[in-house]
């Protein structure tokens, strides 16, 4: 086995070459001859009635090709939801439509109201000035509880409310968690945020819609997370074109985040514009554009309670949650605050009752979707600050009061009350490690001396629970997805033996095209660089669901093992045919297949040329060939754990955060390659960081986007997310996939908000600052500062 | 952005000339206009380049002052200007970032006073004189409230005169999504007194704490100053900052600089 860049290695992404000497070839940079691009005109106001679009004079400016309005898509359907989530009181949700472009009403700043194909880009956008749009504006709803309100203006005229729905889980428990808390020594709770981010990929969307008359079929080039659920939902639902007649293809991908998972109103349109003008049409986003058009993410409030008993037993938890839609429902919008929230609301405790309740509303702003952790970040930031706000309230040690309630390691697989069945586990473990990593023996010296500089030291902690790979695809169907959630992948093996490996996961930073090669590499024992990884392009690829929840390595990685095991199985046969023994007596190791216990062995390049070239090959009992496929569709989520600890120093003359250290101890169950994990973990922990402390998306009570540019949306920088220790020694693997894997794309974006605001409630309390309970995030120097002086 | 034509004279007087016209625009470093043009907020038909005119170049020590080129990039004025204004120097070294301290220029921050700009603070703290093509102008008459000042439509600065200090330093409580100045202070101690400038506070722009350069004249110490509070009257409130919370800053920041002060 070549030690280098097998399962285990820390090989060099080789994807990098390309993307660090700009040769990724991205959506953008595919450019068609006779391509024409278009410019969508967008709604400044939040709401508003259409009265009329005059496109007169737009039409007649120069290099014009066409106008669009929606009168032009009256054939095609609106963009659809992909998963329909049932209330508390059995009903389904309110699910409006969602056109292309806006019909009759626009619902959000940014809502496409026409769109200009011209001849050049900037003929585009000086075309679209000249559309005149009368609009009548309307009373706009941003804010959730006033949305729903009696009386409130309605986002959809034609739902009976802003209640997208009002979901219980488990509504069976509801009776029994209440009366829990009336028995409760003691009850905890805490009223919070979490607050609205923009993704904001280095990459924004584009979408390059094609036409081939001869062929009567079409491709769409696009930015896009999974491009068969694309094509699914595009072509079946909203302009019907059968697959076959549709090419989906998102190469490289500048990261995503989430927000490219979701199928949008601009690929639609490039992809039907195409066929109308009969020219390729393109569309890049701005900045400006991605910020009111991209789905954002999280926008939850809640109130969350904690009961206890006598021993600080954790009895029951209830919640009570407001999650923001946005004028229209995203692609899985409806199944983030729901199943992957309230399934996670038992983070690592014993808690027996737990009842959760969310009101989703529709608002006039973007819509909001699944954001790097999506419904996992929400549970854990509401369990931890809670868990840390009880452990003050009783005088306990934080780190003691979560280990007293602890699922503990032998008690796994673990039935929680909120239906999610927990594998494998060891949270002593993973708090034990960070601690030791954090050296938190030693805090109070390192407090000591920040307060010598006249500084506020504090530790926060957090341990997460989050669940990947959601699946399997009967039972995600009973909780109201349109869609399955296997993975595929076909394995060809080639006739001198290099191998081409076609995944239905989609990398867009994961680094898939060098890990799924260690693994292909590690099973056959042949050199890493003889195995290539394709995806994202429909045509080629089996149809696969694509990469979000952190699941690619989980769900694809394994339908690699499962393809590559039937081809380790034919190659087996045709080796025991050429060295003239029974299969079974066939072993295959580090690229060589032998007969066991004799000297006679042929080599990997000679069974696939025999397979390829069939001359001497057992045509009577096996197909020429070596090329495998398969679909792999999880038995159960993955649920990788860790704890978080997170060290900060806050400056009380002007409420500055500095993170100084930050560790994170996780449990990803087996490590395939652990320079990527870390990778991984690092990204997850800036985006974590970025949203405790800087990242804010707000809107006026007009419904206009006040953190509309990086002027004042604030990413973090470098310089603001340091001293990174990332472990994952701690592994209990999986127990249900091939790999013994667990995911760790979100970890760090689950885990690390509650670690820091916990950090600053705990440096806070040190200085006397007790009457400081709860910041909500981000915590800006502002908040922090007006939080003090309270 | 909408096409334009561009022109890059290589004399005070030509661009004086090519400014004659209505719809041109002076162009210095960019890093305000060129965005707004792409924001398509802005649309001059001409652009007159003044970064091509020699005598708007350069550091250059004369008499107990500094005079810097108004097209003098910010990374020139923080490498050229260190040995003479170290105060000066390094408040052009922490503006922006490389790529803008390599193109942004101190004419083009003073013409277009952002209230949150670094350099008006200087400026003011100084008690510089703008130099344009027509006249000199002090700055506590030339600062008129944000993107407010004394030039005339047509008017170029050339240069700038900054008085040297005995000792100052500007400190920078940066915005965290722009990192432009939240609030900023530049305090100079000269032998006629001290001068405290504040940028990114005050809804009109620049302005001098009058309380705090009388106390410092008196004793250039941050103790000196440990009790005064600057009024939040008229503060900038936004998503970054509470009229309070500026109000305070100034202080803390001015009490840093005067720490800093060398």
């Amino acid at each position: 086995m070549p030690k280098d860049d097998g399962i285990g290695a820390s090989t060099k992404r080789r994807e990098d070459i390309r993307f660090l000497t700009g040769n990724g070839k991205y959506t953008d940079d595919i450019n068609l001859r006779g391509q024409s691009f278009v410019h969508f005109l967008r709604s400044d106001v939040a709401h508003g009635r259409i009265k009329g679009i005059d496109t007169a004079a737009a039409e007649a400016m120069p290099g014009v090709l066409k106008v669009f309005t929606s009168a032009d898509f009256e054939s095609a359907g609106g963009i659809p939801c992909g998963w329909q989530v049932t209330d508390r009181f059995g009903e389904v949700m309110q699910e409006p439509k969602h056109p292309i472009l806006a019909e009759g009403k626009v619902r959000h700043v940014g809502d496409p109201i026409a769109a200009v194909v011209a001849e050049t880009y900037e003929q585009a956008r000086d075309a679209a000035e000249a559309i005149e749009v009368d609009i009548e504006q309307l009373e706009a709803v941003v804010d959730m509880k006033a949305a729903l309100a009696e009386g409130a203006p309605k986002v959809h005229d034609d739902l009976t409310s802003n209640l997208c729905y009002d979901w219980g889980f488990v509504e069976e428990n509801k009776d029994a968690v209440h009366a829990a808390f009336e028995s409760a020594a003691h009850v905890v709770s805490l009223e919070l945020t979490n607050n609205r981010l923009v993704a904001n990929p280095m990459e924004p969307r584009v979408a390059v819609g094609d036409y081939d008359p001869w062929g009567d079929s079409h491709t769409l080039y696009t930015t896009s997370q999974n491009p068969h659920v694309i094509r699914l939902l595009m072509g079946a639902f909203v302009l019907n074109i059968p697959e076959h007649k549709l090419r989906v293809v998102a190469p490289d991908v500048g990261g995503g985040f989430g927000s490219k998972i979701y199928h949008y109103a601009e690929e639609a349109f490039c992809t039907y514009a195409a066929k109308v003008l009969k020219r390729p049409v393109k569309w890049t986003s701005s900045r400006s554009e991605a910020f009111i058009s991209d789905a954002h993410g999280r926008d939850h409030k809640t109130k969350i309670e904690l009961a206890l008993d006598a021993d600080h037993n954790f009895t029951a938890l209830r919640t009570e949650s407001y999650a923001n839609m946005g004028a229209y429902l995203s692609t899985f919008a409806p199944s983030i605050p729901t199943w992957l929230h309230g399934t996670l609301m038992a983070g690592n405790y014993k808690t027996p009752l737990i009842y959760v309740n969310v009101k989703a509303v529709f608002t006039n702003t973007v819509p909001v979707d699944a954001y790097r952790g999506a419904g996992r970040p929400e549970a854990t930031f509401q369990i931890e600050r809670l868990v840390d706000k009880a452990a003050r309230e009783l005088g306990v040690d934080p780190i003691e009061l979560r280990r007293k309630n602890f699922i503990k390691a032998d008690q796994f697989p673990y039935q929680t009350p909120v239906a999610v069945v927990y594998d494998t586990g060891n949270y002593d473990a993973t708090m034990d490690k960070m601690l030791e990593l954090a050296d938190y023996a030693n805090f109070d010296k390192r407090a000591e001396e920040s307060k010598a500089r006249g500084k506020l030291r504090g530790f926060g902690i957090a341990h997460y629970i989050e669940a990947c790979g959601i699946a399997p695809s009967n039972l995600v169907g009973q909780l109201g997805a349109r869609a399955g959630l296997y993975e595929s992948a076909s394995v060809r093996v080639n006739a001198t033996g290099s191998i081409s490996v076609y995944t239905g996961s989609h990398s867009h930073g994961q680094g898939h095209e060098t890990s799924f090669a260690q693994v292909v590499a590690e099973m056959i024992g042949v050199d890493a660089t003889s195995i290539e990884i394709h995806h994202g392009d429909t045509s080629n690829t089996p149809m696969g669901m694509g990469t979000y929840g952190s699941r690619s390595l989980a769900v694809g990685g394994s339908a690699i093992v499962k393809a590559t095991n039937k081809i380790i199985d034919k190659a087996k046969k045709i080796a025991a045919h050429l060295l003239e023994a029974a299969p079974e007596d066939i072993e295959l190791k580090d690229g060589k297949f032998s007969v066991a216990g004799t000297d006679k062995s042929v080599d990997w390049s000679g069974v696939t040329l025999a397979a390829y070239v069939p001359h001497n090959y057992p045509l009577e009992d096996l197909e020429p060939g070596l090329e495998e496929t398969a679909f792999y569709d999880p038995s159960n989520f993955t649920y990788p754990s860790g704890a978080y600890g997170c060290e900060i120093e806050l400056d009380p003359e002007t409420g500055k955060i500095d993170i100084l250290r930050f560790i994170a101890a996780d449990d990803f169950g087996n490590i395939v390659n652990p320079m990527i994990v870390e990778g991984q973990v690092h990204g997850g922990l800036a985006q974590g960081i970025g949203q405790a402390l800087m990242e804010n998306c707000v809107y006026d009570d007009q419904g206009q986007l006040l953190s509309g540019s990086f002027m004042d949306y604030a990413m973090p920088r470098a310089d603001d997310v340091r001293g990174f220790t990332v472990d994952h020694s701690c592994i209990t693997p999986c127990t249900h996939n091939p790999l013994g894997v667990k995911g760790c794309g979100e970890a760090g974006a689950i885990g690390s908000p509650p670690a820091v605001v916990n950090a600053a409630i705990d440096a806070l309390h040190r200085a006397g600052h007790t009457h400081v309970t709860h910041i909500d995030m981000p915590l800006t120097p502002s908040r922090v500062w007006a939080a003090m002086k309270a | 952005m909408h096409n334009f034509e561009f022109v890059k004279p290589s004399s005070v007087a030509e661009a004086v000339a090519a400014l004659a016209s209505e719809e041109a625009q002076p162009l210095s470093g960019g890093q305000t206009l060129i965005p707004s043009m792409k924001a398509r907020l802005n649309a001059p038909e001409t652009l007159v380049s003044l970064m091509g005119i020699a005598e708007m170049q350069g550091v250059c020590p004369d008499a107990g002052s500094l005079v810097i080129g108004a097209a003098t990039p910010h990374a020139t004025v923080a490498a050229e200007a260190a040995s003479h204004f170290p105060g000066l120097a390094a408040l052009a070294g922490q503006i922006g970032d490389p790529a803008v301290r390599n193109r942004g220029t101190l004419g083009g921050s003073l013409a277009n006073n952002d209230p949150s700009a670094c350099y008006p603070a200087a400026a003011l703290g100084t008690g510089a004189t703008i130099v344009t093509n027509a006249r000199e102008i002090a700055a506590d008459d030339y600062f008129q409230g944000m993107f407010t000042t004394a030039l005339e439509e047509g008017e170029i600065i050339t240069s700038v005169r900054f008085p040297i200090a005995e000792k100052s330093a500007y400190a920078k409580f940066l915005q965290p999504a722009s990192r432009f100045a939240l609030t900023g202070v530049f305090v100079a101690k000269y032998a006629s007194g001290v001068r405290v400038a504040v940028t990114g506070a005050s809804e009109n722009g620049v302005f001098r704490w009058a309380e705090a350069e009388a106390a410092l004249s008196q004793n250039f110490s941050a103790d000196a100053i440990a009790e005064l509070t600057c009024p939040s009257d008229e503060m900038i409130s936004d998503l970054h900052g509470t009229p309070e919370y500026r109000a305070h800053l100034v202080g803390v920041m001015t009490r840093r600089a005067v720490a800093a002060a060398r």
